[in-house]
């Protein structure tokens, strides 16, 4: 899966959980200073991304100021392992 | 008689809000009361083939987006969206501001008698079906009956008291009426106070079927309501919200606030009897009837108007027309005494507090909603104001509630004079 194809779901995701405008969901931006999704609503958006993905992602990798590309990353690094 | 009082901290209302299967304002849910519209509808939203009663009043068109942010909506239960809108709804029509020197003395008291019925099975069903990961995070709040009065206060930045007091059917009134003494005591002086309840799920209908408490007038939903109808049978489950701001009488003088009504009454009592059913006598209402004109400091003579608990069950009408009987003497023959349930449904918690509003607007307009569907009245000599809206100049309104578990609360409101 390209970074592209999971960056569209997240935003999806990003989209339904947290009311963001996909326009704003770019790899630089992070989720608690920038689109306002404090670490319970990531937990969510984590768990859906694991539904869309078909993965399993550590909370340990994703830390306050965590940005969008650093989940992309997560989840392809669980993909890849597989 | 009238014993000396100690000067008490006034306090009026001065705005409400209201979402209802009757109408998703205060303007509109009148509008609907006097007309004598039903709300009462074959359910539609999940699976009743199975449920000996299909029909409640729910809330329908209800946009949540109009009232709070996505992420808002998303994480709170259905009866918490509704208490949010009507609240509102409430803050705008009392053009009141919430400013850093107020805020400390502004409590929130939403009453629910189930509270967030959805969530609370969607949680178990998630994890049966899906394993704790699929438990959502905000399930801790949300679950919880108090979610209503957490998501308002963090809306207007109410920063005094709040909580939620659950006392089944009288959930709405019990709130409003224990948000009275907060600001008669001096915790508060601005108390945004009502009550919330979605309880048409599954699992809600099916328990009240089983409690034998639901009308089973499945093929004539608009008829199935009839309170203090011979021929009636059983409540009809609704969902709703209704919310008042309640203010201290002085600081909303000063600010020049909307005045709609004083509340000057609040009773309450508990039967201890038995889980469901009412005493036989209805001791407990009695006994919260006449604690509320007490604490009103009026004789029973003077009240123009009841808004009955009336729920359409055979126990509570025969009851409550007993307990208005024993309480108000010769004058209950002469007081109108109206259920708006016949048209609203039982909003359960939210119902007390969408009928203090009602009786607000009687007061104001000079006009009581009427029971529709009352064609055989168990009390032929009372005026249980059937079928239409009648005109009376009302200065002193009443509004019962009383719920499983015998709580019973009784309000009264008046119309307001400096």
């Amino acid at each position: 899966m390209t970074t592209e194809e999971i960056h569209e779901g997240l935003a999806a995701i990003l989209q339904e959980v947290a009311g963001n405008d996909p326009a704003e969901i770019q790899l630089d931006k992070s989720f608690a200073n920038d689109l306002d999704v404090d670490s319970l609503l990531l937990v969510e958006v984590v768990v859906a991304a694991e539904e869309r993905f078909g993965v399993s992602i550590s909370e340990d990798d994703l830390k306050e100021g965590s940005t969008v590309g650093d989940l992309v990353r997560s989840i392809q690094g669980v993909l890849a392992a597989v | 008689m009238r014993a000396e009082h100690a000067p008490r901290r006034r306090v009026v209302i001065t705005g409400s809000g209201v979402i209802s299967p009757i109408g998703l304002s205060t303007a509109a849910f009148w509008d609907s009361l006097l007309a004598g519209r039903s709300g009462i509808r074959r359910i539609e939203s999940f699976d009743v083939s199975d449920l000996p009663t299909q029909i409640a009043a729910q809330v329908r068109d209800f946009d949540p987006e109009q009232y709070m942010p996505r992420k808002v909506w998303r994480r709170i239960d259905p009866f918490a969206r509704y208490a949010l809108a009507a609240a509102v709804e409430a803050v705008e029509a009392a053009k009141i501001e919430f400013d850093e020197e107020l805020a400390p003395r502004v409590g929130v008291q939403i009453g629910s008698g189930y509270g967030p019925s959805t969530v609370q099975s969607q949680v178990t069903l998630g994890l049966l079906e899906h394993g704790p990961r699929r438990v959502g995070p905000f399930t801790s709040a949300a679950s919880a009956i108090d979610s209503a009065a957490g998501e308002i206060a963090l809306r207007f930045g109410a920063k005094g008291p709040s909580g939620a007091i659950s006392t089944a059917c009288a959930s709405g009134t019990s709130a409003i009426g224990e948000a009275m003494r907060w600001i008669q005591y001096g915790a508060c002086d601005v108390v945004l106070a009502g009550g919330a309840d979605d309880s048409v799920t599954r699992s809600d209908i099916a328990s009240a079927c089983s409690a034998r408490a639901l009308s089973r007038r499945n093929d004539d939903p608009e008829n199935a309501c009839r309170p203090f109808d011979k021929e009636r049978d059983g409540f009809i489950m609704a969902s709703g919200a209704g919310v008042l701001v309640l203010e201290e009488a002085e600081r909303a003088m000063r600010r020049g606030a909307p005045i709609l009504a004083e509340l000057v009454g609040y009773g309450a009592s508990t039967d201890a009897y038995h889980p469901t059913a009412p005493h036989p006598e209805g001791a407990g209402a009695q006994q919260a009837l006449r604690a509320a004109l007490a604490d009103a400091r009026i004789d029973p003579s003077e009240v123009d108007y009841i808004n009955a608990h009336g729920t359409s069950t055979t126990l509570n009408d025969r009851i409550e027309t007993l307990a208005i009987r024993k309480v108000f003497g010769d004058h209950a023959t002469r007081v109108p005494i109206s259920s708006t349930k016949s048209m609203t449904g039982h909003m359960i918690g939210a119902a007390g507090a969408v009928e203090a509003i009602a009786a607000v607007h009687a007061i104001r307009d000079g006009v009581v909603p009427p029971t529709v569907n009352c064609f055989d009245p168990e009390d032929t000599e009372l005026n249980y104001v059937p079928h239409t809206a009648q005109q009376h100049k009302v200065e002193i309104a009443m509004s019962n509630s009383f719920g499983f578990a015998g709580h019973n609360a009784v309000a009264i409101v008046r119309a307001w004079k400096p």
